[in-house]
């Protein structure tokens, strides 16, 4: 047999049948790895999670036109739109305003995608249904008030223009359409001050169709990306120019930042508790194998020998602490992920070397004191006779 | 021919000595009980042969070279090459097997060998307990294993402290046979004892006293055989 062969059948051996001391110790080592492995795939899905959440807080971006003399129109949204990458685009609502009269009142109207405005705007809440059949409107909770309007109730809303026909009588006809009210739409917001149709309905009134005045956008990406957007987008498709919604944009960043500090902070803490346990026993250990010690000194070993033997079970021990952590730890992510943010997480690969690579150098570093110990044991002292 | 030589030894803790002025000589082959009450200096003589302590002042030539003012390192090496050393309480690593306790003392020598520590076992008759950890070994057949373990690298002397302190009669039999047989295949064995019955079937006995040599006699019963 090899020394090196027997060397790993003495670690091995004092590890698997003194395995009730070592169990605390591997237990401190898989517990601190699983934090570790845990807290880290957390960390890194977090802004994936977390935008998805705060995409729940209605759009991060619009789109307007560049100048008085561009208009948006659905070309060139489509094409701004297209240099978002795939799977970030989580809604787009475009907006057409105008102002229209019911009931003799000014009143403004907006034309949108409802599908669009669902997504971009999860938090609105609506009394009732959202339109989805011609003439079919969603009234601000204030305009609803102010006209008197219930959900199943209908009005009519005219179109009125410099251009209206003139009868002989004198009276002029402005385009006008019935509309059913779905439901009564409640934000806390300017939104209420608004009826929302469809954009059909309100190019059908109008008379003219095509025309964006703004597009609502909920993308999800980090900061740093929206903002390469508002250069890019520009640059592809001159007519479109991207604003970021700050309020949103910069509360999801601070909210990220701290969440990740947290996490680092919690990450630290945990590997260092788990260092003072790992030492704690190790301590623990070489006091309790002094005789042990002091047989090999005595059979010969070199400090360096004893050093060797001592690390290589606390080594061994941190490698296997970590590959455990390694596993539980995703388990926990995996948990942790589903119950708070109802997402599914993918198992991180390079976290299995890092994990126990970090767990081999925190046992490690927490065996040095007790294994210097080790080597300051006397063999005459340990070995005396009674 | 001496293999060890120990020339005016003292060893001094504060205004304690342990050892006075102690002088003796061991050849090759011979067996040497060193006997005296408890607190004559019979440990400290054993550790400071053992390469475990070093002496105040005087030589300790062991193998014709002084090691009495050699390093620790030195010291360990020594120890590992030259000195076996068997223990009252046998000082077995209870995670190991007997036969992997045996190579232990191989591994820090040279290479382990599993075979030749299956014979060194043999030569104790404890190979059919080779591979039994030390909790499932009595006390005699633990001492054995000591007794392998302390022959393994061929010592040029064997050093053993109350080797029979822990054992009932007929495993203190079966000790001084194997010590018999060491000295016979002409192993220098030096007992530090208690026991005049073991220091009886030595063939020289060293009596020490308050740390002098008292007494230093060939044992007229002793049996070469």
């Amino acid at each position: 047999m090899s020394k090196r062969s027997f060397f790993f059948k003495m670690i091995t051996s004092s590890l698997i049948r003194r395995r009730s001391r070592m169990l605390v110790a591997l237990l401190a080592i898989a517990v601190g790895g699983t934090i570790l492995s845990g807290l880290v795939t957390i960390y890194y899905d977090v802004p994936r999670q977390m935008g998805n959440e705060f995409r729940n807080y209605g759009a991060n971006m619009i789109f307007l036109a560049s100048s008085n003399d561009v208009q948006l129109n659905a070309e060139n949204v489509e094409e701004a739109k297209s240099h978002i990458k795939a799977g970030q685009l989580i809604g787009a609502a475009p907006f057409r305003y105008e102002m229209v009269q019911i009931h003799e009142q000014p009143i403004a109207v907006a034309g949108t995608d409802i599908e669009g405005a669902k997504a971009t705007s999860p938090y609105w809440l609506v009394d009732g249904e959202w339109p989805a059949a011609p003439n079919e409107a969603l009234v601000g909770k204030k305009e609803a008030a102010h006209l008197n309007l219930k959900a199943g109730d209908t009005f009519n809303m005219v179109y009125s223009t410099e251009n209206d026909e003139v009868l002989e009588s004198g009276e002029t006809v402005a385009p006008t359409a019935k509309m059913t009210v779905t439901g009564i739409l409640e934000t806390g917001g300017s939104e209420e001050e608004y009826i929302y149709i469809s954009t059909d309905d309100l190019e059908a009134l109008t008379g003219s169709a095509g025309r964006i005045d703004v597009v609502e956008l909920s993308v999800s990406a980090e900061r740093d990306e929206l903002e390469a957007y508002t250069q890019s987008i520009p640059a592809a498709v001159p007519e479109v120019t991207p604003r970021l919604v700050k309020r949103v944009t910069e509360s999801e960043s601070q909210v990220l930042t701290k969440l990740q500090a947290l996490v680092l902070l919690v990450t630290s803490v945990v590997l260092v508790l788990t260092m003072i346990c790992v030492a704690t026993t190790m301590t623990a250990v070489v006091t309790e194998r002094r005789k042990e010690i002091g047989l090999r000194k005595a059979l010969g070993a070199t400090d360096r020998e004893i050093v060797g033997e001592f690390m290589g079970e606390g080594l061994l021990l941190g490698g296997f602490g970590g590959l455990i952590g390694v596993f539980l730890g995703f388990a926990f992510a995996q948990y942790v992920s589903r119950n708070v943010f109802s997402n599914s997480i993918t198992f991180q690969f390079w976290l299995l070397p890092v994990t126990v690579i970090v767990s081999i150098l925190v046992t490690g570093l927490a065996c040095l004191l007790p294994v210097r110990n080790a080597t300051e044991v006397d063999p005459a002292v340990v070995l005396k006779g009674e | 021919m001496s293999v060890l030589e120990i020339k005016n030894v003292s060893k001094i803790y504060g205004d304690l000595h342990a050892l006075d002025n102690v002088s003796l000589s061991v050849e090759e082959g011979e067996w040497v009980a060193i006997m005296g009450p408890s607190g004559s200096g019979k440990s400290t003589l054993m550790n400071i042969i053992g390469c475990m302590d070093k002496a105040t002042s005087g030589q300790v030539i062991l193998d014709g070279r002084d090691i009495a003012k050699e390093s620790q390192k030195k010291l360990t090496a020594i120890r590992r090459d030259k000195i076996g050393l068997i223990f009252q309480q046998f000082h077995l690593v209870n995670y190991l097997t007997a036969v992997e306790n045996v190579m232990v003392s191989q591994y820090y020598h040279s290479i382990p060998d599993e075979k030749e520590a299956l014979e060194a076992l043999d030569r104790v008759g404890l190979r059919e307990r080779a591979h039994h950890l030390p909790s499932q070994l009595s006390g005699g057949e633990q001492q054995r294993v000591c007794i392998a373990r302390a022959l393994i690298n061929y010592p040029q002397i064997v050093l053993a402290d109350e080797p029979t302190g822990n054992l009932d009669e007929a495993n203190e039999n079966i000790v001084l046979d194997i010590f018999k047989q060491l000295h016979k295949e002409g192993t220098t064995l030096i007992v530090v004892t208690h026991d005049p019955e073991v220091g009886e079937v030595a063939q020289r006995t060293i009596t020490l006293e308050y740390g002098k040599i008292v007494r230093d006699v060939k044992n007229a019963t002793f049996q070469e055989t």
